[in-house]
């Protein structure tokens, strides 16, 4: 026990940076992931490819590749600089970025077509149809399966340890190293993730809840 | 004056050619009723009307503007052409008041007060005044249409446009829509009504078109066309619905 409560200021730090680089990730990862929805959804070609081909590069490659590539490969361009922490902010974003991107089109795509047509003879414009009709009313649909995403980039934070980020898991493996009771702390170590995802979770809930169509 | 001038118009989707060359006017402070069965194209026709559909051929011009030019603003165009839909096609996320002032505010840069009171003097108006502040999932259908036109209204348009308005509601909700459309007949706006509702076309409309197959087959007052068709193709629709 005693072991346990000298390991949990060590650990908590790990958590903190942990939800650091999650909540970072997951807003650079929204506005990536936005700006790729309306890529992919607009009459632009070129701007429709290179959308199309971010989200199959990053969704055909594991994150652990995209990691090092970004990490080891653009470091090892002489006019790049990343600290592990930037890089593995930088790997979340890209990454949760491309799915998200998916989750924002599917959710944009699922908006009745009459709500278009409404907004347009009134003569709102298309971008201010896009940003008071549909993305509102979007955004709302998509709330289940962001979570999930949020909870998914969550755990890629994990795999972070390998570019020596002390995050959660990697302060796991100092202990664990220096203690040799992998058994109790990573059952401790666990149960942080676990009461970190059921949070972000019940906070899903809550948003969903508050912004719910009457 | 005609306000909409329709001159053959051809409207295609694919190889399948759903107006064959319409021509026809809509005068200020007129009300037209365009009449038909399903397939007939008549809602497409209306579409057209304010480019909700391309324009594949002929011409359409709404109060001087021909909108089949391609560097018309059709925001601009839009702003005068109010347009009332079967399915309502409320914003489910804002609210009735929400809803009525948004293009006002956005499109024509009203301030919020002065979009606020016109908003609720359009509400009394469809006798909807005390739902301002709901949601249009809390509305009847025949409500939510009633808060549709108000929305069209706010952005006091020179011609406004149904498009089935009354098909996707129960039977006892037609009547308080309609006696909407009515009082706005009667205080001169200048509408196109494509409608089921032989009992409206015949008492409100100034003139009753009747389309079939693309073409517009029969166009009259229409106590003429109800009481004596000449076409048979009306005939045979009028027999059925009458």
């Amino acid at each position: 026990m005693d072991l346990i409560m000298d390991s949990l200021p060590l650990l908590w730090e790990g958590l903190k940076l942990t939800a650091y680089i999650t909540v970072l990730g997951l807003f650079f990862g929204f506005i990536i992931g936005l700006i790729t929805a309306l890529f992919r959804l607009s009459p632009i070609a070129p701007l429709k490819w290179l959308a199309i081909w971010f989200i199959n590069i990053v969704r055909g490659t594991p994150f652990l590749v995209q990691l090092f590539f970004i990490y080891f490969g653009l470091n090892s361009l002489s006019w790049i600089s990343l600290s592990p922490i930037n890089a593995g902010i930088l790997g979340i974003s890209i990454n949760a970025g491309a799915y998200i991107a998916e989750i924002i089109r599917a959710g944009i795509q699922s908006i009745d077509k009459g709500q278009t047509e409404a907004a347009r003879t009134l003569g709102l414009s298309s971008a201010q149809t896009m940003r008071y009709i549909i993305l509102p009313q979007a955004l709302r649909r998509m709330l289940p399966t962001f979570v999930n995403q949020a909870i998914i980039s969550l755990k890629d934070t994990s795999l972070l340890s390998v570019i020596g980020i002390a995050e959660l898991t990697q302060r796991g493996q100092i202990v664990v190293s220096a203690t040799y009771e992998a058994f109790k702390i990573w059952t401790v170590v666990g149960i942080m993730y676990f009461i970190l995802i059921y949070l972000l979770t019940q906070l899903g809930n809550y948003v969903e809840r508050r912004y719910e169509l009457r | 004056m005609s306000i909409i001038e329709v001159k053959n118009l051809k409207k295609s989707f694919g190889d399948l050619e759903v107006l064959k060359d319409i021509s026809t006017e809509v005068n200020e402070q007129e009300v037209v009723c365009v009449i038909g069965p399903s397939g007939s194209g008549k809602s497409t026709f209306l579409r057209c009307l304010n480019k909700l559909e391309e324009i594949t051929d002929g011409h359409v011009i709404v109060n001087g503007h021909d909108i089949t030019d391609p560097k018309i603003n059709i925001n601009k165009i839009r702003q005068e052409v109010g347009m009332v839909f079967q399915h309502f096609n409320l914003f489910p996320h804002k609210s009735v008041l929400e809803n009525i002032t948004l293009a006002p505010m956005k499109v024509k840069s009203v301030n919020k007060q002065a979009a606020r009171e016109k908003a609720l003097e359009l509400l009394d108006k469809v006798g909807l005044k005390e739902k301002a502040d709901s949601y249009p999932g809390e509305l009847s259908g025949g409500q939510k249409q009633r808060v549709a036109i108000a929305r069209a209204l706010a952005m006091e348009p020179k011609v406004m446009l149904f498009d089935e308005p009354t098909s996707a509601l129960d039977p006892e909700m037609i009547g308080e829509v309609l006696e909407v459309m009515k009082q706005l007949a009667k205080e001169g706006m200048t509408m196109v009504v494509v409608t089921h509702e032989m009992g409206f076309a015949r008492e409100v409309g100034d003139r009753v078109i009747f389309m079939d197959g693309g073409f517009i087959v029969e166009e009259k007052e229409p106590e003429q066309l109800f009481g004596n068709p000449e076409n048979e193709r009306t005939k045979a629709f009028l027999g059925k619905v009458l």
